[in-house]
């Protein structure tokens, strides 16, 4: 019957949180990552990255209506996504700042708010909007500064709550560890400096500011590598029982060696080619996919104890 | 308040009937899978396998014998929401779909619930499930509408030995200690309650006699609240959160001495 000595979490029941979970997670990663790096390179960047931040927001405002869409199609009942907001009974604000998924529509909500500031001051810069107050909602103008940096933090908490989101279950692998939040969070800095570097390689402009993108990713990477190794390492006994199959060789092969050691290796070189830099991005890329993919889907294996 | 109510389920009487599933389906009006397809598991006489959105009390067999058969044992044991007092899947619910009573039970409104699925993580007990009908997570109400009329929820009530006993919790856990202490004279030493006391997630207010490891009867020996995560996992995403600004802005900063070599080229050129 059952094994001696399994760990609770596996008297759970999975979620069946399934694909358009994993794409949340990682495209909410990229629209807080990028969101972050365009007003970091706005805040203390050189004024010719200016182009490159606006790319960054241009990317975020998208990506984060695609999270909450995703996550509405995710739901077994859409209609009601705004019970997560409102009391439906109430009308009361609906927040839990102790629930992960509450705390997170509300970041989201907000975040939301910022991004679309942030898109429509770059759309102004670019020339594209011409609504001139748009120039005072953007650093180096002090209410921008502001906005910026209250939008940056709320950025990366949308790129990193999802994992904490996971943590705070009784599921297996989820709850076994206190470093997915981490690890997701620096993944979706990693993702998005790769998508910053995609797009403007194929804009070929910015040469000198992808560089530094590059480096920045090169960092992340690292530290990425680092929070993997030390994630497995808190698992412990549980890694043979979740990972000791094809979900621990998409971890090891398509995360480790070519989503993290490769790209790392390739943006390594302070004066890569472009087309290193940007094989080493697309890598990046698919790496922050599959690590989602196995640390949902690989959970979503473990069934409940018959 | 009402006073604190629920089920002790001793399971050294149950005898397997399944009166209590069906009196639960009955009464709560809950579908049958796959349209009433017949579907065989191969297990034991369990065809239902597991609590789901659409099983809402489940009779376990655990048939324990010798490789030569000449020894063995059948457990029996009819499992259900345990209505912890600390309650996994009412603390992660983001909706407030999922309340406590005035009898101390947990439920879940299926007119709240979006079908999120976070209580299906939250629950130690793997308790919850989604009804395909509702597209909401369900699971036991410990008979709320029956309560609030005065009566016993069906599946106690449909018990034919007493297995299942409702009852204000005081007195199910006098009545179960009782039982252990009538069991440990007549020679089952191995009869002891799960999660009769406080110390199981502040106490279940469904709770069990058991005469094995909670393990054999699909229990998790050790459960514990989701929120015990929140405060280490928020720690170390805030020191990323950290990290991970800085090395932008050291990676980002404008160098003066970088900027003074590029303007000395322009200025060349």
């Amino acid at each position: 019957m059952s094994p001696a000595g399994l760990p609770s979490t596996f008297f759970t029941a999975p979620p069946e949180w399934g694909w358009w979970i994993v794409l949340y997670f990682f495209v909410g990663g990229i629209a807080g990552g990028a969101y972050v790096l365009a007003v970091l390179i706005d805040l203390v960047g050189r004024p010719e990255a200016r182009g490159l931040a606006r790319l960054g927001y241009v990317v975020a405002f998208p990506a984060v209506v695609v999270s909450a869409l995703l996550l509405i199609v995710d739901l077994h009942r859409p209609e009601r996504f705004w019970h997560m907001l409102v009391q439906s009974e109430t009308w009361r604000p609906m927040f839990k700042a102790w629930s992960p998924i509450s705390f997170g529509a509300w970041a989201l909500l907000a975040f939301g708010a910022f991004a679309l500031v942030g898109v429509l001051a770059a759309l102004h810069e670019d020339g594209r909007l011409r609504w001139g107050w748009l120039s005072r909602l953007r650093p180096p103008a002090p209410l921008g500064i502001v906005l910026g940096v209250l939008g940056g933090a709320l950025g990366l908490v949308v790129a990193g709550y999802t994992g904490v989101l996971l943590a705070v279950t009784n599921r297996p692998i989820w709850a076994d560890s206190p470093l997915l939040g981490l690890l997701f969070l620096v993944s979706g800095a990693s993702t998005a400096a790769a998508v910053l570097i995609l797009l403007a390689t194929r804009a070929r402009r910015w040469a000198a500011d992808v560089e530094t993108l590059a480096r920045f990713d090169a960092f992340a990477l690292a530290l990425e590598l680092v929070v993997l190794v030390a994630l497995v390492a808190s698992l412990g006994s549980i890694v043979p029982r979740v990972w000791f199959n094809a979900w621990g060789l998409l971890l090891l092969v398509g995360v480790g060696i070519l989503g993290i050691l490769v790209p790392l290796a390739l943006e390594w070189h302070p004066r890569a080619p472009a087309p290193s830099r940007a094989l080493a991005a697309a890598l990046v890329l698919v790496g922050g996919l599959l690590l989602r993919v196995v640390m949902l889907l690989s959970a979503e294996a473990v069934g409940r104890v018959a | 308040m009402a006073e604190p109510m629920g089920f002790f389920t001793d399971t050294t009487v149950c005898i397997g009937c399944k009166a209590c599933e069906v009196a639960c389906k009955e009464w709560n009006q809950l579908p049958a899978a796959d349209g009433g397809a017949p579907r065989l598991s191969g297990d034991s006489y369990d065809n239902t396998r597991r609590l789901d959105g659409t099983h809402w009390r489940h009779v376990r067999f655990v048939e324990q014998f010798s490789e030569d058969r000449r020894d063995g044992r059948w457990l029996l044991m009819s499992d259900v929401c345990k209505h912890c007092v600390q309650a996994g899947c009412l603390e992660v619910c983001p909706t407030g779909a999922i309340i406590r009573t005035e009898f101390d039970t947990v439920v879940i409104q299926s007119d709240v619930c979006n079908g999120c699925r976070a209580c299906l993580t939250g629950c130690p007990f793997g308790v919850i499930g989604l009804n395909p009908v509702s597209g909401t997570a369900q699971k036991c109400t410990l008979c709320y509408d029956r309560l609030q009329a005065g009566l016993e929820p069906a599946c106690s009530k449909a018990c034919p030995t007493d297995s299942i006993q409702f009852g204000t919790i005081r007195e199910l856990r006098q009545r179960a200690e009782a039982r252990v202490q009538q069991l440990h004279r007549q020679g089952e030493s191995r009869a002891w309650l799960y999660g009769a006391d406080d110390r199981m997630l502040g106490g279940l207010n469904a709770f069990f006699l058991l005469v094995d490891r909670p393990e054999v009867y699909g229990l998790p020996p050790a459960p514990k609240l989701p929120s015990r995560n929140l405060v280490p996992s928020g720690l170390w995403s805030l020191l990323g959160a950290i990290a991970v600004g800085l090395a932008g802005l050291i990676s980002f900063r404008d160098r003066p001495a970088a900027r003074r070599d590029v303007g000395a080229r322009r200025e060349a050129a």
